[in-house]
C-alpha cells in the first residue's frame, strides 16, 4: 500500500489535555500544526476521565499563593521533586485555568460568582477547582477540543493514526512513522519538532482507572529515541478505586469527589475505622495522601482484615440523603440503576493504578536530550517525584502543554529535511507481517497486567521484581520481532501486537528502577526495604544502549526558583 | 449451572457481505457488552475490531454500537444472560466488524 506523507512545523503525539493545550499555543505561536492521535481526537487520554480537582493557586475560596501550592507539592514528592519543574506547573497553573474560565469551562461558583475550590489531601487549604457532577475531565477536553477545532486550518487534527516510532537525525527530531488504523496505510510524518503527549501507562495493569490507550506508548517512544526516561519506579495507584459491587457506566474513581464533598469513612473488613490505627486520623475529613492510604488499606488487607472482595469498606450511610442528593444530583440516580443506594448500602474500594509520576527526563524547556524533541503532561517525569499531589495532573498537562507548544514552534522555525534513510528500518517494521498468527496478542496483553499487578503493585520485593523481570522476558519471546498478520482495515490485533512492544519496554523500566531502589518512599514500597533512606534522595535515569536498558543514579535538580509569597 | 451470555456479531470490512459470528461466554451480574467483547478478543479472537477508549466511564463517548438493533454505548449496555445481537452503527460508514467511521470528516486522514 502506498504511503502518506505529511510535512508539517510542529508534530504533537497524543491529543488529550497536554496534547490539545499544546496545540493552541503551538498554533498561536505561528507554526503549522499536526495533532495526531491514535484513536479520536480529544476523547481518549486521561484528562477526559478527570471526575474532579484540579489544583491551582487562585485564592478565590480563600488566600492563597504559588509558593503555598509550590511547599505541598515538594512535600508531596517525599525529596525527588525537580523543583524546576513543578515550580513551573504552580506558577503558570492560575493562568491555565482563567484561560478555560474564559472559554466558559464551567467552573463551579458560589452564588457570589467566587470560583470554589474544595480541600484536597495535601494541600494545606482549599485549592482545587472542579466542574460539577464529577464532569471536569468531560468539560476541560470538551472546552479545549473546541478551541482546537476554532483554528481551522492552523491546526490539522488527524486521529485514528498509530505513531510506530520517533525518527531522529543527527541528534535532532525529525518527525515519525506509524500507520492508520482505518486501512493499514504506511503514514510517514516530517516535522522539525516533535511533542510527547501520550500520558501515561496505568494500562500495564490489571487494574487501573485511565483509558484503555494509556499504555506508556510515549515513554517507549522516547527511549527508542535515544531519550532517556526518570524515577520510573513511581506508578500512584489511587486507593479508593472502586472494587465491588460491579457496576456499569461508572468511572472507578468516582468515590473521590464524594470524598472531598462529603468526608465518608473508610472501615476495614470488621467495620471499624482504621486509619488511626496507622497514625492517620481523620476525623470525618479526607486528608490522607495517596500513597499512605494506599499502603494502609492493603496492610489491613495482608493482616486478614480486608473486606470480602479483599479492600476496604467505604461508607456514606451516616450522611443525609438529602445532603447526598445536593452534592451528586444525577449521580446518585446513575448508582441506583446499579442497585446502590448509599444510604443503605457501602460499597468496597482498594487502590488501583491510577497515574505515573516518572515519565520522560526534560530541562525547564520541557525538551529532551534529543534537540526539539519535547514531552508535555503525564508523559514528564520528575515534576511529582514520589508521589503526585491530588488535583496537580491536569494543571501540569495545561501548563506543560502550553509551554511545550510555545517553545516547540519558535524550534521549528526553518523546518527540516525528511531523512528517508534514517527513516527506512523503521518504516519496515509498519509494513512487516509473519502473515500468521500463532500468539493472542489481547491474551498477552492481559498476561501482563496480571504480573505487574502481582509483581510489580504498590508493594514490592526483590525476588519479585527479579520474577517479573523473567516474566517480561518471556512474553517478549512470545510476542517476536515482526508484527502478526498484515496491515489491513482496523486490525485490532496488530494494534495489540504494537501496544505489546512498547508496553512491555515499559514494564521493564518500572521494574528495573523499582528493583534498583532499596527503600520506601511515596509510592514505591519496598517491603524488604522498609522506611525512607536519606541516601537514596536521588533520581534514576534509563536510556536504552542497543536493546539494553541502562539505569544510572543522578542528583535531584537542586535550583529553587524565585516564587511570589 | 454457569449462566451464559450468547453474543451474535456482526462481522466484515467495508464492501465485504457482513457474516454473523457467535460467541459464548460466561455470564456474570453487573458486566458491560464491552466486558463481553473485551474477554472475547481476549480468550477467542483477538480480530475482532471494537473502537473504545476509557473501559467503562462512558467519558470517551467511542463505544457507540447497535445491541439488538437499539442505538447504546457498549460500557453502558448491562450484559444479559440470553442471546444479543451486536452490530455497528448503521448511519456511520462501516471499517470493520463494530467499528464505523464516527470521527469528523477533517479529523480522518484523506
Amino acid at each position: 500500500m502506498a504511503r502518506t506523507h505529511i510535512d508539517t512545523d510542529v508534530l504533537i503525539i497524543g491529543a488529550g489535555g497536554a496534547g490539545m493545550a499544546a496545540a493552541l499555543s503551538a498554533a498561536e505561536a505561528g507554526a503549522r500544526v499536526l495533532l495526531v492521535d491514535r484513536s479520536l481526537i480529544g476523547r481518549g487520554g486521561a484528562t477526559v476521565m478527570a471526575q474532579m480537582t484540579v489544583a491551582v493557586a487562585l485564592g478565590e475560596e480563600q488566600p492563597d499563593s504559588v509558593a503555598a501550592h509550590f511547599a505541598d507539592t515538594m512535600a508531596a514528592g517525599r525529596g525527588l521533586c525537580d523543583a524546576r519543574l513543578a515550580a513551573i506547573v504552580c506558577q503558570d497553573g492560575p493562568a491555565a485555568i482563567r484561560r478555560l474560565d474564559a472559554w466558559h469551562v464551567g467552573w463551579a461558583r458560589h452564588q457570589d460568582g467566587r470560583i470554589r475550590q474544595a480541600h484536597a489531601p495535601g494541600h494545606d487549604r482549599p485549592r482545587c477547582v472542579y466542574v460539577d457532577f464529577l464532569a471536569t475531565g468531560p468539560a476541560v477536553s470538551r472546552t479545549l477540543r473546541a478551541q482546537v477545532q476554532r483554528q481551522g486550518n492552523a491546526i490539522r487534527r488527524i486521529g485514528d493514526l498509530f505513531v510506530t516510532d520517533l525518527v531522529v537525525n543527527e541528534g535532532k527530531a525529525a518527525g515519525a512513522v506509524g500507520f492508520s488504523l482505518a486501512d493499514g496505510r504506511p503514514v510517514s510524518i516530517a516535522a522539525p519538532a516533535v511533542i510527547i503527549a501520550t500520558g501515561g501507562l496505568t494500562r500495564l495493569y490489571r487494574r487501573n482507572s485511565a483509558s484503555a490507550n494509556m499504555g506508556g506508548d510515549g515513554y517507549a517512544l522516547a527511549l527508542r529515541a535515544g531519550a532517556e526516561l526518570l524515577d520510573m519506579e513511581f506508578v500512584q495507584f489511587f486507593p479508593i478505586g472502586h472494587l465491588a459491587p460491579r457496576m456499569i457506566g461508572m468511572d472507578p474513581i468516582m468515590w473521590d469527589p464524594f470524598r472531598y464533598k462529603l468526608g465518608g469513612r473508610l472501615l476495614n473488613g470488621q467495620g471499624r475505622e482504621f486509619l488511626d490505627e496507622y497514625g492517620m486520623p481523620e476525623d470525618g475529613r479526607y486528608v490522607v495522601t495517596r500513597d499512605k492510604a494506599t499502603y494502609v488499606i492493603l496492610k489491613e488487607v495482608a493482616a486478614g482484615r480486608g473486606s470480602p472482595s479483599g479492600g476496604a469498606w467505604l461508607s456514606f450511610r451516616h450522611v443525609p440523603e438529602a445532603d447526598l442528593r445536593a452534592a451528586f444530583g444525577p449521580v446518585i440516580d446513575r448508582l441506583a440503576a446499579n442497585g446502590i443506594d448509599l444510604t443503605k448500602n457501602d460499597i468496597e474500594v482498594s487502590p488501583i493504578a491510577h497515574y505515573h509520576m516518572g515519565g520522560i527526563r526534560v530541562t525547564p524547556e520541557l525538551e529532551t536530550r534529543i534537540d526539539n524533541l519535547f514531552a508535555a503532561g503525564e508523559a514528564v517525569g520528575g515534576s511529582n517525584g514520589a508521589n503526585r499531589l491530588s488535583g496537580n495532573a491536569i494543571t501540569e498537562a495545561l501548563v506543560f502543554g502550553h509551554r511545550a507548544g510555545q517553545i516547540a514552534a519558535e524550534r521549528a522555525s526553518g523546518g527540516a529535511a525528511w531523512p528517508e534513510a534514517a527513516a527506512q528500518s523503521r518504516l519496515d517494521l509498519v509494513t512487516a507481517g509473519t502473515g500468521q498468527q500463532t500468539e493472542n496478542p489481547a491474551a498477552l496483553i492481559v498476561e501482563l497486567q496480571a504480573l505487574m499487578a502481582d509483581r510489580v503493585g504498590p508493594f514490592r520485593t526483590g525476588p519479585a521484581l527479579q520474577l517479573a523481570l523473567a516474566g517480561i522476558d518471556g512474553l517478549r519471546t512470545r510476542l517476536g520481532d515482526i508484527p502478526s498478520g498484515h496491515p489491513g482495515s482496523y486490525d485490532q490485533s496488530r494494534l495489540d501486537w504494537f501496544d505489546l512492544r512498547n508496553m512491555l519496554l515499559v514494564a521493564e523500566a518500572v521494574t528495573l528502577a523499582a528493583l534498583s531502589r532499596t527503600e520506601s518512599r511515596g509510592a514505591h514500597q519496598r517491603e524488604d526495604h522498609p522506611g525512607l533512606d536519606e541516601a537514596w534522595t536521588l533520581n534514576q535515569n534509563l536510556a536504552l544502549d542497543g536493546n539494553r536498558l541502562h539505569l544510572t543514579r543522578i542528583a535531584v535538580p537542586a535550583t529553587a526558583p524565585e516564587l511570589a509569597a | 449451572m454457569t449462566e451464559t451470555s450468547i453474543l451474535l456479531i456482526q462481522r466484515g470490512r467495508h464492501g465485504e457481505i457482513p457474516r454473523w459470528e457467535r460467541f459464548e461466554i460466561p455470564y456474570e451480574p453487573g458486566q458491560s457488552v464491552l466486558d463481553g467483547i473485551r474477554q472475547i478478543r481476549a480468550s477467542t479472537d483477538p480480530s475482532l475490531a471494537i473502537r473504545f477508549s476509557c473501559i467503562n466511564a462512558n467519558a470517551c463517548k467511542e463505544c457507540m454500537i447497535r445491541v439488538d438493533a437499539k442505538v447504546v454505548y457498549a460500557c453502558m449496555c448491562r450484559l444479559e444472560p440470553r442471546e444479543m445481537r451486536l452490530q455497528p452503527l448503521a448511519s456511520k460508514k462501516l471499517v470493520r466488524d463494530l467499528v464505523t467511521e464516527i470521527a469528523p470528516p477533517d479529523e480522518i486522514l484523506g
